[in-house]
Parts: structure tokens; C-alpha cells; sequence
């Protein structure tokens, strides 16, 4: 099986280079070993949000230069990691994803703690605001589905009342959920999902404009639309005030839906997407990766001219841990991973964890290397990468997004 | 010797599980059946209860269509199924039904029905008959059931095919299932005529048994158990004479390689590799330029490929979209890989029918609005269902290659043509 392109990973990274490749008509292939960390996912992508202690909001690409050299966007230069960057909610609105932010400037997003948080692009249902300031002598409705427990409206209206806000609480109920409660430890957010379509969206939207009276806006969990965003919008018409959305603990609907978007939009651009399979080993001619081997194509090796891996960090099974050392176990990619466990995490939960940094190195051009030889038609990107905290500093949706531009323009170019 | 960490995982690993409730999102009976826990509780969540106490088995077990969708979607490879399936075997209480054990025994009734195949037929379609069968035995009356043949493939095989055979430069065995040989024999013929025109004689197993997928269904598992040690004997025997094993159900492949060792735990890891669909290896022939192709000038169809959960699972899609595309005359239209909600002996069965139903409607509406000539795919229930719920005919796409070939061209091509083709 030949393709131009093949990608190892079918996350947010390796979706977004796939889909660039398979637009400039190279057919490529994506390759994904069970469902993605956008399954996780908040609503909002971080750039840049923190340097140090400090929180960043203006101009968070100034600080580019002040990275270390093995940083990806220091690799990328701000310069490019701006332009890369600016493709970005373009590319989801093909797809169907809306997001609202900018380069210049970080807004605030409200995490499901509470918390007002610096975020570079964020779901435009989604609460955000680009200054706490705000807040100040607005009145908010949040409203929270009986008995679901992945959400909790007394931490957002502590948050929100901190910053001047006045806010009221309240649980609603429509019947069609009753039966969701028959286990209430089923009573997730995507579960829910299922329930709250059509007419039990008119319930819902009744429910809560008896429950925001006298409020400017209402604040909800992000429970509907997990196919479509159909169930939002009806939603949305129907209240009669603004409705704005927060992210719940996992998994996350919207995540759902913009994995299926963007997957979705990959195939109708014509693109292969290969569920549930896992590259075990690659072959190399010289210094040029030839094909990979699969657990399900077993010894019918997929070939290809131009490969990424886009396998993800620890969660994404991208960089697997024993007790003695830190291996790539797609590829066998030379990585930046000290041997010696306890060199791996500090002590302090909250410190800055030195595995967080690791991942695999790269040339100036993100070529990965196998035992110090370069793989001149291979690019990492995402998670994968080694020189950053995605944790730390907010950076882990562009860090993915401006590398994965970057591999699909080298990719694309080079034809 | 296994380091700590490996001694820390179960056979079906529900220990990796991080209660992410992805599996969940992507099951299709969670989607229409609020009874259904959801494979995340079914599965890794209930097992470690049931480790504790048996008592903790939950009965709504039953619900799960063994689609192995769950397992497709797990972000951390457990093999959600795989457990369900098992602790259904290990606790369910009672044993299977007459009606179940009916079922399951797809080889038995197959050979008793193509015995006197127009009277089973005729009298399967009449209303009354349903109507008993619904009553007494909770067979859906609104099912539509499969037509028995009045010649087995085998019987078929052996008589009109079996003698040439040995004249063409290659040969593979041919795993055909009970499909084939009691059902639709038409498409074991069409198996032999495109493996012939490439070049390729076919061998039958010895004594081949069902793949077992029903009775693991219907928790019959000794029956399974005995059939795939029967199986497993014919295909190493087929290995050794350097046959690949081929089947041209993707759901008797996925058993004969997974649920061997990971339900019924019978080793087949030393000749796994050697059984496969048929469309891999016609690929494979192709691709790797050992088989030349020609195809007739008149072909014309527009053709919508359903994905099989199994076939899903197997991860092989590809080879036999790949073979539909390469007929010039045949306009493909992708259809979303959804379950179509029969599951092999479930969606007969009165108590699961609705859901069965409600499972595919999704796919059904896709398919009716697609406009396509006919559906192809690699699953004889998904074809029963489908043609059942939509009107429209499917076909496995061997029979597609079989329909869309120059057989006698092809031939020709790969030099063959001295041989007496069968007819």
C-alpha cells in the first residue's frame, strides 16, 4: 500500500498536517492508535500563557526569542510561528469548528474550577473575556443539569463573584434525562449528550429561562452537541439571553465534535483514516524513512514518500516509560530522556516536572533522528517534541498546530 | 524474567483502563438503550467488582453486541470486549435457550435446512410460521430470514471445482463459513473463479466447523471451544503445505484470529499471520505485481462500501476499498463507518430487535439517500440486515471483482487459460 504522505498519530496535530497534505492533493494517509487527547479537551487552545511565574496576556510571541533553543516555536522563530499560527482558525472553520482569539493579545476563559484563565483561541460558544474587568456588576444564571457531578456551579460563581460579578445557582431537570439517573455514575457529559436533541433542547432552553430571570447572561456545562452543533444553536435561540459554555472533566463533548469534524473533513477531502491500528517498526533506505509496519497490516508494510509522527506524550502513548529508561516505540526516534528515574520528576507536585520536557530532538527543520542519523523525509510534531512545558507554560495546542502547519508545508513544498 | 510492571497486567488489561468514557461515546447500543451500562462499566469498571464477588455480574451484559467498536476507540489499547464477552461466558447465570442454542448452531441447522431447502424457505417466509416462532420461541416475526440453498458449497466444490485445482502455480484453503456453504454458495463460487483467473487454485480445509462467532454469542462456548481446536488442526495443516488460509467473511476471519485467543484462549499465534480475507490477498497479488487484472469495458455501477464492525477491528477496509476502486466503471461512494445493529444472531432475537433496528437507522437513511446501484461489503449479516431494513441488494466485493473482471482476459493475463475454468 504506497502513499505520498503518511501520518502516525491522528490527534489534533496529525489531523491538521493530514489535512493540509491531502489539500494540496498528496494522498496521505493517517494512521491513529485509538481516539485522541482532544477527547479531553477544554475548548480552548493555549499559545503562550505563562512565562515563569507570570501570566502572559499582550503579545505572547514577543517572549519567542527568550525561549531556549531547543523550544519549538524558538526553532520556528516568531515570525513564522505567527504566520503558521494564523492559518489556524481558518482551517477549523473549513471544518466546521468556530473559535474566536488572537495573536496579539491572550483573552481569559473560565476553567471548571472557577478559575479566569489566559487562552489564545477558545470555542466562540464558550465563555470568555478579554478583561476581568468585565465582570464587574454583571449578573450571571449558572446552570448546572440535576445531579450532574462534573460540574460544579458554586466554584464558578465563587470565581466569578471574586472578580465583582453577582451570580445565581441553579439545577434544572427535563424528564428525558430520568433515565440516565437509573446510574448516576453514567451521568457524564457525553453521556447527556445523547439525551438533550430536539425537542428535549426546547425543554431544556424553557427550564433555563425560568431558572435566568432577572440575569444578563447564563453560564452552562458544555453537555450538548456531541454529533453536531444543531442541539447549541437550537439551544442558543431559544433562551433569552446570551448562553455561554464551560468545559467539564472529561470527556469532553465539544472534544468529540472536533475530532469527528476535523476527522471527517480529512475524508471528504478524499484522505485514508485509519482507526485503531498502532505502527510497531519503520524501515529505512539510507537516510530515508521507506514504510512502517502495522499490528494490522502485519507483514504489508504501508509505504510512503513523506511520513510525520504525531504520536503524542506520555498520555498518547507517543513516549512510553519502564522502570530504567524513556523509549519512542514507533520508530526507536533519538529522544532528550535522561536515564536514571530519579533525575525523571521533582518531588514538589507542583514544580516545574523535568519529564514534561522530554520528547523526541529534532533538526532546525523538525527532523527526528535515529541513532544520531537524521530521517531527511520524516517530521515530529505535537506533544511528541522534546525542549517545552506544555503544562507550564500554556503552549501545548500551538506548540502541536505550528509544528504541524510547518511539517505539512515542508511536506507539500518539497513536491 | 518480567519486570514488575508486566506482572501488573491482566490478560485483558482492565487495569490500563483511565475511566475515560470514550469507549462509551463510540458503543452503538449506549446510543439507543439506556438498560446497557455502557462498555466502560460493563467492561473494565464491572470486572474489578466481579473479581471480587461474582454476585456483582449484571445481567444487562447481555446487551452488548460484541462490535469490539469500544475497543477501536480506546485510547489505551484495553480490550474492553474482549472482557465483556468473557464475563458474560464466566458468570451469565442459566444456561443458553433452546432458541439460543438454535442459533448458534449455525453448521447444524444449516445442514438439516439445505436437506430440504424450498420447503425451509417457504415455509421461513410464511406469516404464520413467523408468527409461531415469535410466540413460542421469540424469533422476531418482522425479521426476514436467510434462504437455505439447495446444494452446500462444498457439495458444489467437491463435484464441479476440487479437480483442477492442483493445476494452477499457487493455491490457498478457503475458510468458507456457514454462510457460504448453506446460505449463498454463489459467493464461494466467485471466490474460486477470481482466485482461479489470478492464477490461484483453492483448497477446502479439512473438516471445517463455524467459526464459532454465534455460540461465543450465545455463551455455547464448549461447542466453540471443540470447533476451533477442529479448525485450528485444519488450518496448520494448510500452513504446512504452504497454503494462506482465506475467508470471505470479515467476521469469521476476525474469530478464527481474535476471539480464538482472547475468548475462547486457544493459541493460534503460530499461524495467525497465515489467515486473512480474501481481499488482502487478491491485494496483495495485485500490488505486488504477481497478478495481472483486466477488466470488462461494460461494467457500470455505483457502489456504496459499508464498513463492518469486524472488519473495522481488523483494520483491513482499505484492501477492499482499494480493490472496488480499481474497476473503471465502478463510481464508489463511502459510506460513515457505522454499526448496523444486527450482530449476527441478535438482532433475531424479539427482545433485541428494536434496538437492533435503531442501532443501523443511521446507516440505512445514509444508504437510501446515496442513490448507489447496490451496497458491497464483507459481512453476510450485515447483508441480511441491510437488504432486509433498506431494500437495497449488497454483495461481498468478491463478488463484485467476479462480476467486474474479463474472467476470460484475466485468464489469459496470468496464464492460465490451458486450464479448464470452472464453471
Amino acid at each position: 500500500m504506497k502513499y505520498d504522505t503518511i501520518i502516525i498519530g491522528g490527534g489534533l496535530s496529525g489531523l491538521v498536517s493530514g489535512i493540509c497534505c491531502q489539500k494540496s492533493g498528496r494522498k496521505t494517509a493517517i494512521i491513529s492508535a485509538g481516539q485522541s487527547a482532544l477527547h479531553f479537551w477544554s475548548g480552548s487552545f493555549e499559545l503562550l500563557c505563562r512565562k515563569g511565574d507570570r501570566e502572559v496576556i499582550d503579545r505572547p510571541l514577543s517572549l519567542v526569542d527568550s525561549l531556549s533553543g531547543q523550544h519549538p516555536y524558538r526553532k520556528l522563530g516568531a515570525e513564522r510561528t505567527a504566520a503558521l499560527l494564523s492559518r489556524v482558525a481558518p482551517l477549523l472553520a473549513e471544518a466546521g469548528i468556530n473559535v474566536a482569539g488572537s495573536l496579539e493579545r491572550n483573552h481569559y476563559r473560565l476553567t471548571p474550577l472557577g478559575f479566569l484563565k489566559p487562552a489564545w483561541l477558545t470555542l466562540d460558544d464558550y465563555f470568555m473575556l478579554s478583561d476581568p474587568e468585565e465582570l464587574k456588576g454583571k449578573r450571571y444564571a449558572i446552570v448546572n443539569i440535576l445531579s450532574y457531578l462534573d460540574f460544579y456551579p458554586r466554584f464558578q460563581a465563587y470565581g466569578l463573584g471574586e472578580h465583582g460579578a453577582r451570580t445565581v445557582t441553579a439545577d434544572v431537570n427535563i424528564p428525558e434525562l430520568d433515565i440516565l439517573r437509573k446510574s448516576t455514575t453514567e451521568m457524564r457529559a457525553t453521556n447527556i449528550s445523547r439525551f438533550l436533541t430536539d425537542a428535549a433542547v426546547d425543554r431544556l432552553a424553557k427550564a433555563v429561562n425560568d431558572a435566568s430571570k432577572g440575569t444578563d447572561a447564563v453560564i452552562m456545562p458544555a453537555v450538548l452537541g456531541m454529533f453536531s452543533d444543531g442541539p447549541v444553536r437550537r439551544l442558543r435561540s431559544q433562551v433569552e439571553r446570551p448562553v455561554y459554555f464551560v468545559a467539564t472533566t472529561p470527556a469532553s463533548v465539544p472534544g468529540v465534535r472536533c475530532q469527528l469534524a476535523l476527522r471527517d473533513y480529512f475524508i471528504r477531502l478524499g484522505g485514508t483514516f485509519m482507526p485503531g491500528d498502532t505502527v510497531v517498526k519503520g524501515e529505512r533506505e539510507r537516510h530515508r524513512l521507506r514504510r512502517v509496519f502495522t499490528t494490522n497490516f502485519g507483514d504489508m508494510p504501508l509505504e510512503a514518500d513523506s511520513f510525520v509522527i504525531s504520536t503524542g506524550s506520555f498520555f498518547g502513548h507517543g513516549l512510553v516509560a519502564t522502570l530504567e529508561s524513556i523509549h519512542e516505540p514507533a520508530l526507536g526516534l533519538d529522544l532528550y530522556a535522561p536515564e536514571g528515574r530519579e533525575k525523571w520528576y521533582d518531588k514538589d507536585f507542583y514544580a516545574a516536572q523535568p519529564y514534561m520536557g522530554y520528547g523526541v530532538t529534532t533538526d532546525a527543520g523538525f527532523r527526528p533522528a535515529i541513532k544520531g542519523e537524521t530521517i531527511e523525509n520524516l517530521y515530529a510534531t505535537g506533544a511528541l517534541l522534546a525542549g517545552f512545558n506544555a503544562l507550564k507554560e500554556g503552549s501545548g495546542a500551538g506548540i502541536t498546530l505550528a509544528t504541524a502547519l510547518h511539517a505539512a508545508d515542508k511536506i507539500t513544498s518539497a513536491l | 524474567m518480567m519486570t514488575l510492571q508486566q506482572q501488573n497486567i491482566s490478560d485483558n488489561n482492565f487495569e490500563s483502563c483511565i475511566k475515560c468514557t470514550i469507549c462509551t461515546v463510540y458503543c452503538p447500543v449506549t446510543a439507543v438503550n439506556p438498560d446497557y451500562p455502557g462498555p466502560k462499566q460493563a467492561g473494565p469498571d464491572g470486572e474489578r467488582y466481579r473479581l471480587k464477588k461474582p454476585v456483582f455480574y449484571d445481567e444487562a451484559l447481555k446487551y452488548c453486541l460484541n462490535c469490539k467498536r469500544c475497543e477501536v476507540a480506546c485510547p489505551n489499547n484495553v480490550k474492553i470486549g474482549d472482557i465483556i464477552q468473557s464475563a458474560r461466558i464466566k458468570y451469565a447465570k442459566g444456561k443458553p435457550s433452546l432458541r439460543d442454542t438454535m442459533l448458534a448452531n449455525t453448521d447444524f441447522m444449516g445442514n438439516m435446512a439445505t436437506r430440504m431447502a424450498p420447503l425451509v424457505n417457504f415455509t421461513l417466509g410464511l406469516r404464520p410460521v413467523k408468527y409461531l416462532l415469535d410466540r413460542t420461541m421469540k424469533i422476531d416475526d418482522r425479521r426476514t430470514f436467510p434462504r437455505y440453498a439447495s446444494q452446500r458449497f462444498e457439495s458444489w466444490f467437491g463435484r464441479h471445482a476440487a479437480a483442477s485445482q492442483d493445476s494452477y502455480p499457487h493455491t490457498v484453503s478457503y475458510f468458507h463459513g456457514c454462510y457460504v456453504n448453506y446460505n449463498y454458495p454463489q459467493l464461494g463460487k466467485d471466490l474460486v473463479k477470481v482466485l482461479n483467473a489470478l492464477g490461484v487454485g483453492v483448497h477446502l480445509l479439512d473438516g471445517e466447523k463455524c467459526c464459532g462467532v454465534a455460540k461465543i454469542a450465545n455463551r455455547c462456548v464448549d461447542e466453540a471451544t471443540r470447533d476451533a481446536h477442529t479448525n485450528m488442526k485444519a488450518i496448520r495443516e494448510a500452513t504446512a503445505r504452504g497454503d494462506e488460509t482465506v475467508a470471505t467473511s470479515s467476521t469469521c476471519c476476525f474469530t478464527l484470529r481474535d476471539e480464538y485467543p482472547h475468548v475462547l484462549r486457544v493459541d493460534n499465534h503460530d499461524v495467525r499471520d497465515h489467515i486473512m480475507l480474501a481481499t488482502r490477498l487478491i491485494y496483495r497479488l495485485i500490488d505486488e505485481g504477481k497478478a495481472k487484472v483486466a477488466f470488462r469495458p461494460d461494467y457500470r455501477k455505483r457502489v456504496a462500501y459499508h464498513v463492518p464492525c469486524h472488519m473495522e477491528k481488523l483494520g483491513w477496509t482499505i484492501y477492499s476499498t482499494s480493490l472496488l476502486k480499481m474497476i473503471p466503471g465502478l463510481e464508489f461512494i463511502p459510506l460513515d463507518s457505522h454499526c448496523c445493529g444486527i450482530a449476527g444472531t441478535y438482532g433475531f432475537k424479539k427482545e433485541y430487535y428494536d434496538y437492533s433496528q435503531a442501532i443501523g437507522e443511521p446507516l440505512f437513511r445514509q444508504i437510501r439517500e446515496s442513490g448507489c446501484d447496490f451496497v458491497a461489503c464483507d459481512c453476510e449479516t450485515c447483508k441480511w440486515q441491510i437488504e432486509m431494513s433498506t431494500g437495497v441488494p449488497v454483495e461481498n466485493p468478491v463478488s463484485v471483482l467476479a462480476a467486474a473482471l474479463d474472467i476470460a482476459k484475466t485468464r489469459e493475463l496470468n496464464g492460465v487459460a490451458a486450464i479448464p475454468a470452472v464453471e
